[in-house]
């Protein structure tokens, strides 16, 4: 039973990793931006939900809530006056631009909220679980992993059944040609990281709630959230979530096994997904 | 009837590079003799610089010329002081053998992370080289004869002991830890010439030629027959080499070691980051300039904590943002010179200029 417990666990901390690497995987959809400044936007949105949980004292439920409009702003802002500066050819600009504001972030937060660890209380649902079966079920692990669900089923709606999605993947495939039938890929970018932010807000709420966070938690979280992305196969988010599961499922056995192996095994599944399969396990993109 | 052939020549050469070698060394000279003439403060911070820029020429190497944007140099430079510990320690090696075998070592690191590496592409190189990263600090951490994830100290004895330092303490009358500050800036000062030597000799050969045009268009280089993948390989490997080496020697000079400052992603890599961006980036020029207007930021702003960080990222992103080709770059624009020219450029023979078209276009 034990190991079945394990690997339950693992499935659902899998959950809390595709959010991680959902907002990453659309951006790099879009506009073939990856942002390394990825998981430290999630530090700072889980930071966001702390402020207005304690200035304000909402559930962190509705404090995402909140975030979320706030967090959509900043991406489109972000995207639009900054990043979509450094799109082009070389793929060095956008890199080193993120990597830079990836300091910033990390300092600004320092600055802003000191190096203490953090927390953001749940109440009562912190420690609530539910009978699966033989196993025991936290009830936020499971709310993070039907989230996680639920944002790649909206995302693909949106990708592939309204105006905008067309829009997403028109400017994907050509965005000069998008731009001739009236679609201005500047502003199209700046939605999609405007999105991609949300979708992090929401990642932000579990990732504050489940355990405790810290400035500097950000690289970590970029890597996970990359090695989900990788594992899965470029382009398909329901990819993105067997990555990310595998990926849970790896750290938990690890840490059953020793408990400093924990993240090692994690980025040891990850080479083996690379050695065996270099295009991921589900890939979908060409490029 | 005689047809004259034009005798082309190709020349790097410019009109500044005669004075310009002169002075460098001239420079070199001085720089030879400092630790005579200032105190152990100033070594060590000249130690720092050196090494710095040892990083940043390879860094530069690596993003500027290869193409190869890495944010994971940091598992060389933990891994090259690693060995160097693990030689000295627990093998009984000479610090100084022990910082070139952590080189040899790093290097063969090197072979199975880019079998990794090479097969993400373009930016998503930059995060396997950091995973990278993360798994060797990960694995070294978890080595308990070197201290394991709170890490160890070079016995004093290693560093009194030391190759060299025994005759320089007979020779000038320094002291042992003035002796081996003086013996680690010197060894400084040669990795450092020798990898601007290595970096330029490279670019001017047949072989950075290739490079070149695989940085500015890959397809088109391999469609007049240069073998892209295997540049780019060698460059690794060579970048490994160095970054072990500097890593190794740099961790002599502080003699004490752990996991989380050996493999830290914001002094090993960030920085050099931040040198090589701010000086200008696919120069040999721009890391000289960036890792001194580093150096001096930094004493300028090293009391002001995060933001200190802070503003370096700012800085950086700037720079990137409107003077991508940084500060070098810019005075190389205005002024023509360059110090270290790899451009080739044809002399002797008569330039038709009027001439259009024809069979060649």
């Amino acid at each position: 039973m034990n190991w079945l417990d394990t690997i339950l666990q693992g499935v659902l901390l899998g959950g809390l990793y595709a959010l991680f690497a959902a907002g990453l995987s659309l951006v790099f959809g879009i506009m073939r931006l990856v942002n390394l400044a990825h998981g430290d936007l999630i530090v700072l949105a889980a930071f966001v939900i702390l402020a207005l949980v304690t200035t304000l004292g909402v559930s962190p439920f509705v404090g995402a809530l909140m975030a979320a409009p706030l967090m959509f702003a900043a991406g489109w802002a972000l995207q639009y006056f900054l990043l979509n500066r450094t799109l082009g050819k070389d793929i060095l600009p956008p890199l080193l631009v993120t990597f830079g504001l990836s300091i910033v972030l990390q300092n600004g937060l320092l600055e802003g909220f000191s190096a203490d660890s953090r927390r953001v209380s749940a109440g009562s649902l912190e420690s609530a679980s539910i009978a699966l079966g033989p196993v025991n079920a936290g009830i936020m692990p499971l709310m993070t992993f039907l989230s996680a669900v639920a944002v790649i089923v909206c995302l693909n709606q949106l990708i592939y059944r309204t105006a905008v999605g067309r829009a997403f993947r028109a400017t994907s495939d050509d965005p000069v040609t998008a731009g001739l039938m009236g679609i201005r890929p500047q502003r199209i970018f700046a939605l999609a990281t405007g999105l991609a932010m949300v979708v992090v807000t929401i990642a932000a709420l579990y990732l504050g709630t489940r355990a405790n966070f810290e400035p500097t938690s950000g690289p970590a979280r970029l890597i996970y959230a990359f090695e989900a992305v990788i594992i899965g196969g470029l382009g398909s988010l329901w990819g993105t979530l067997a990555g990310g599961v595998i990926l849970g499922v790896a750290q938990t056995v690890g840490a059953a096994i020793n408990p400093e192996w924990q993240i090692l095994t994690g980025h040891l599944a990850f080479l083996l997904v690379l050695l065996f399969k270099p295009r991921g396990l589900f890939p979908r993109a060409m490029d | 009837m005689s047809l004259v052939i034009p005798s082309w020549q190709v020349e790097t050469r410019k009109k500044t590079s005669a004075p310009f070698a002169l002075s460098a060394g001239a420079t070199l000279l001085l720089a030879f003799a400092v630790p005579f003439l200032v105190s152990r403060g100033v070594v060590q911070d000249l130690f720092f610089i050196l090494t710095m820029l040892v990083l940043a020429q390879n860094w530069n190497l690596l993003a500027g010329y290869a193409g190869l944007i890495s944010v994971g140099q940091q598992a060389f430079v933990g891994f090259g002081a690693y060995a160097m510990f693990a030689c000295v320690i627990l093998l009984g090696v000479d610090p100084l053998a022990a910082v070139l075998i952590a080189g040899v070592l790093s290097m063969l690191l090197a072979i199975p992370t880019a079998f990794f590496t090479f097969r993400l592409q373009g930016p998503y190189f930059a995060i396997g080289t950091w995973v990278i990263a993360e798994v060797v600090r990960l694995l070294l951490a978890q080595w308990k004869a070197l201290g394991g994830g709170t890490g160890t100290s070079l016995p004093r004895e290693a560093i009194r002991d030391m190759v060299g330092v025994g005759l320089m303490r007979d020779v000038f009358g320094m002291k042992a830890s003035a002796a081996g500050d003086t013996l680690t800036y010197w060894l400084a000062l040669v990795l450092m010439v020798s990898t601007i030597g290595f970096v330029y000799g490279l670019l001017r050969s047949k072989q950075g030629l290739g490079l070149a045009a695989v940085r500015d268009n890959e397809q088109a280089a391999r469609a007049v027959g240069v073998n892209a993948r295997r540049m780019k390989a060698f460059v690794y490997l060579a970048a490994s080499f160095i970054t072990g080496i500097a890593g190794a020697l740099i961790y002599v000079q502080k003699a004490r070691i752990s996991p989380d400052a050996a493999f830290s992603v914001i002094d090993w890599t960030a920085y050099v980051i931040f040198i090589v961006v701010i000086g200008g980036i696919g120069t040999v020029e721009g890391p000289i300039i960036g890792v001194i207007l580093f150096f001096f930021l930094q004493n300028l702003l090293a009391g002001y904590g995060s933001w200190y960080l802070l503003i370096l990222g700012l800085i950086g992103i700037l720079v990137m943002l409107f003077a991508p080709r940084g500060l070098w770059g810019l005075f190389s624009d205005r002024t023509g010179i360059q110090l270290f020219p790899v451009r080739r450029l044809l002399r002797g023979g008569s330039l038709n200029r009027t001439h259009k078209g024809g069979p060649h276009g």
